[in-house]
């Protein structure tokens, strides 16, 4: 039977997983964007 | 298999709302308006994208500097009301997640800023950290009632940071930018620590209010208001900027001046009775966010 202490911390791992993963997709469409626009402004 | 019941305080993670609560998301808004205004009066045209890159940095730096600051002045925060419910003095974090966070925050914004920007932009926002953490927290905080004052710096960086980011160098325009947050940070904190200053005599920091005493801070708050209007005027008389900002400039430092006065007329010793000190800090937010947003208007205007 899970203790409420485990339920806790399952929640909270469940949620900083789905931050993390959402902060690493944002990051992965800035860093392919920085790289386009670096790309259009020296030419 | 049996689960083992855990110890919240040492082994439950920190929940993400706690990590974004450590930033000091409030400061943060007027960094990255001024950071923002840096970028968009600087002449020439940045790259929507890059100059987004540019003030999530700003963000990004300044959310690290709060981090540090936080872990640093846990002890502190514990003893004042305003910061007891934070993360850290409330136990919903370790020091050491703490300084993970901001160490590592710290160092990605200078390198997306390095990326995305220019090392210039990059270098200024490493020392504004540095500043802001080493100078401010670590050295001033705690031993001088001059903290504020000389402290001031780290906030005036952002302007300065998102000109850089957008032109590469460093010119007059941006230098009095960032003399005018550096300026304005005196009245606008001394004015929060005169009816905050049990807080900060419990806490044992050396405010001026606590060390020098009310009404000495009360003359420095309008003392040090009048090479703000300077610098905030200084702009348009120099050529700098045209009429929208030279009316907005004067009309908002009037107002200052008018509760500036206010304050070192109030001769109340009592926290419930320092209107004039909590309208003068309500209004000295607006008063940057209205000069920095006429300053961006003058220049789209007049470009």
């Amino acid at each position: 039977m899970p203790q409420p202490e485990d339920e806790i911390f399952r929640k909270r791992q469940r949620e900083r997983a789905k931050v993390t993963a959402i902060l690493l997709g944002l990051f992965v469409v800035l860093m392919f964007a920085i790289t386009i626009a670096k790309m259009t402004v020296n030419q | 298999m049996t689960s083992v019941p855990l110890q919240p305080e040492q082994s439950l993670p920190t929940d993400w709302r706690d990590l974004f609560a450590l930033t000091k998301p409030r400061v943060m808004s007027l960094v990255v308006f001024t950071g923002l205004c840096g970028l968009l009066a600087a002449p020439g045209t940045v790259h929507p994208v890059l100059g987004f890159a540019a003030v999530l940095c700003i963000a990004l730096g300044a959310g690290a500097a709060g981090a540090l600051n936080q872990w640093y002045e846990a002890d502190l925060d514990a003893k004042m009301k305003r910061t007891a419910s934070r993360p850290l003095p409330a136990g919903r974090m370790t020091r050491q997640t703490a300084l993970h966070f901001g160490v590592g925050l710290a160092v990605f914004s200078v390198i997306l800023m390095d990326l995305a920007a220019n090392h210039l932009a990059a270098a200024i926002l490493a020392a504004s950290i540095l500043f802001y953490v080493l100078v401010y927290t670590v050295w001033l905080k705690r031993r001088t009632a001059q903290n504020i004052v000389i402290g001031g710096a780290a906030g005036a960086f952002p302007p300065l940071i998102g000109w850089a980011a957008a032109t590469g160098d460093i010119s007059t325009l941006s230098v009095l930018l960032f003399a005018i947050i550096f300026l304005w940070t005196p009245p606008h904190f001394w004015a929060l620590s005169l009816f905050v200053r049990t807080d900060y005599a419990n806490a044992g920091v050396p405010m001026l209010p606590v060390v020098a005493g009310i009404e000495s801070t009360r003359r420095h708050v309008l003392l040090y208001t009048l090479p703000m209007i300077a610098a905030a005027i200084a702009p348009w008389v120099l050529g700098l900027t045209g009429l929208v900002y030279g009316a907005a400039s004067i009309a908002l430092n009037a107002i200052f001046l008018v509760l500036a006065f206010g304050v070192f007329a109030n001769k109340a010793t009592e926290s419930r009775e320092m209107g004039p000190e909590k309208r003068l800090f309500a209004f000295s937010i607006l008063y940057l966010f209205g000069l920095f947003a006429a300053l961006v208007v003058d220049r789209w205007v007049f470009a």
